[in-house]
């Protein structure tokens, strides 16, 4: 039960996406068609597994301070296997992820579930983690190419829709609905939990890679409002 | 004088326009949104996050390109640019960090706390990816990496004062931080339409 707690968790509670709100640039750019967002999501996820597998193995043998760059070494390896893997098998989807399928190396998600969950677990609860955490970015990329595709380019996996393909609102599909829809999600999901929901602040920055940096920025913020 | 007359002025001016208003990195590309959305509260900060990402992003064309193409592109080794790219980015982070603290102590406090941020930006990987990717030369790989830098910190810039103007708004509990934010940057996003024309007929 508690295994199978490892991967709903990544689905709503803790979705890296809405929730945790890492990983944004991917969500807004791929999100346009329901069929790219498949593919980034499973591209993600293979990614994410290999890296937390990898991660949680050698735990003990990674030195604490230097493994920032250990894990962004270890993570941009399965990028570039994932990378060769869909030039050689759907070289159609490489075409449309273009550059954000190697910028998976810098996706916050990864480098945050290494971080928050990965460098403190074993090897089987990493891995189900990290199913469990690319479930949710598939989850929520689908949800948000669903919107965007079906109202603002009238189709679904390319299947035309009778009515709406007539009367397509095509702002959604350009960047300004990318951030549009995904700020409707965000408050749809903050009313829906009631701010049950973790909030950002509690939970996210203690797994964010430059939550040491940030901290400084924001503790030098409260030096300057006082003064 | 031969070299001087094949430079290719007007190429390079059209670059570095579509590549700020354009082709806006933050909000036509979708990188850096995390330091857009995480950074904009306030202007200094904005400014010297940018700054920085202007510095680094040139930084780090200047050197991944050369690589590309003196060492990774002769030896068959251009699958590795993923990885050669993210680590040469890291350790030149690190490295302009340490020179910045012993030898300009003013500039290191001023950008300092930004620097670690950047490693992680995608604008920066993807700046020096989309150089390669669009195979520009060399002058035309350090513009675009200029006019990238530009058009972020003119994003964050004019986001920063569209922020400093939402807090005093009455926001439906829902949409309060985060999701308000969000509709803000779209809108934002809308006004950078207006320049969709003008590079086209910039030289016509």
């Amino acid at each position: 039960m508690k295994k199978l707690k490892l991967i709903t968790k990544g689905l709503i509670t803790e979705n890296p996406v809405l929730v945790l709100v890492l990983g944004t640039c991917p969500t807004l750019a791929i999100s346009t068609q329901t069929s790219n967002a498949i593919g980034m999501g499973l591209a993600a996820t293979a990614v994410l597994l290999g890296s937390n597998i990898a991660i949680s193995a050698l735990r003990n043998v990674i030195p604490d301070k230097v493994r920032i760059p250990c894990y962004i070494v270890l993570i941009a390896g399965f990028v570039t296997v994932v990378q060769m893997l869909v030039q050689a098998f759907a070289p159609a989807l490489n075409e449309q992820l273009g550059i954000y399928l190697p910028l998976i190396v810098v996706n916050c998600i990864i480098l945050g579930r290494a971080e928050m969950f990965a460098n403190k677990n074993t090897v089987l609860d990493s891995a189900l983690d990290g199913i469990g955490m690319g479930l949710g970015f598939t989850l929520t990329l689908f949800v948000m190419a669903t919107i965007r595709e079906v109202l603002g380019s009238g189709t679904w996996f390319g299947m035309e829709i009778p009515v709406l393909i007539d009367n397509n609102i095509s702002i959604l599909t350009m960047a300004p609905g990318g951030f549009f829809v995904f700020g409707c999600l965000i408050a749809l999901v903050n009313k829906i939990s009631k701010g049950k929901a973790i909030k950002k602040s509690d939970f996210g920055c203690t797994g964010c890679p430059s939550a040491a940096a940030c901290g400084k920025l924001n503790a030098e913020c409260g030096k300057g409002s006082e003064a | 004088m031969e070299g001087l007359l094949h430079f290719d002025f007007k190429g390079l001016v059209i670059i570095l326009m579509s590549a700020v208003f354009v082709n806006n990195y933050v909000l036509q590309r979708f990188l850096g949104i995390c330091p857009f959305l995480g950074v904009s509260k306030k202007l200094d900060q904005a400014t010297g996050m940018s700054i920085a990402v202007i510095f680094v992003m040139m930084l780090s064309t200047a050197v991944t390109w050369p690589i590309q193409y003196y060492l990774l592109n002769p030896n068959g080794l251009g699958y590795m640019q993923t990885i050669v790219f993210i680590l040469v980015i890291a350790a030149l982070v690190q490295l302009v960090e340490i020179v910045l603290k012993k030898y300009i102590p003013s500039l290191y406090s001023a950008l300092g706390v930004y620097l670690p941020l950047i490693t992680t930006n995608c604008a920066v990987l993807g700046v020096t990816i989309l150089n390669i990717n669009e195979s520009y030369d060399f002058a035309a790989a350090m513009v675009n990496s200029f006019g990238s830098g530009l058009g972020f910190f003119l994003a964050m810039v004019l986001f920063s004062g569209v922020r400093s103007r939402m807090e005093g708004g009455d926001t439906p509990e829902s949409f309060k931080g985060l999701p308000i934010t969000l509709v803000a940057a779209s809108i934002v996003s809308i006004s950078f339409f207006g320049f969709a024309g003008v590079i086209e007929n910039l030289f016509s």
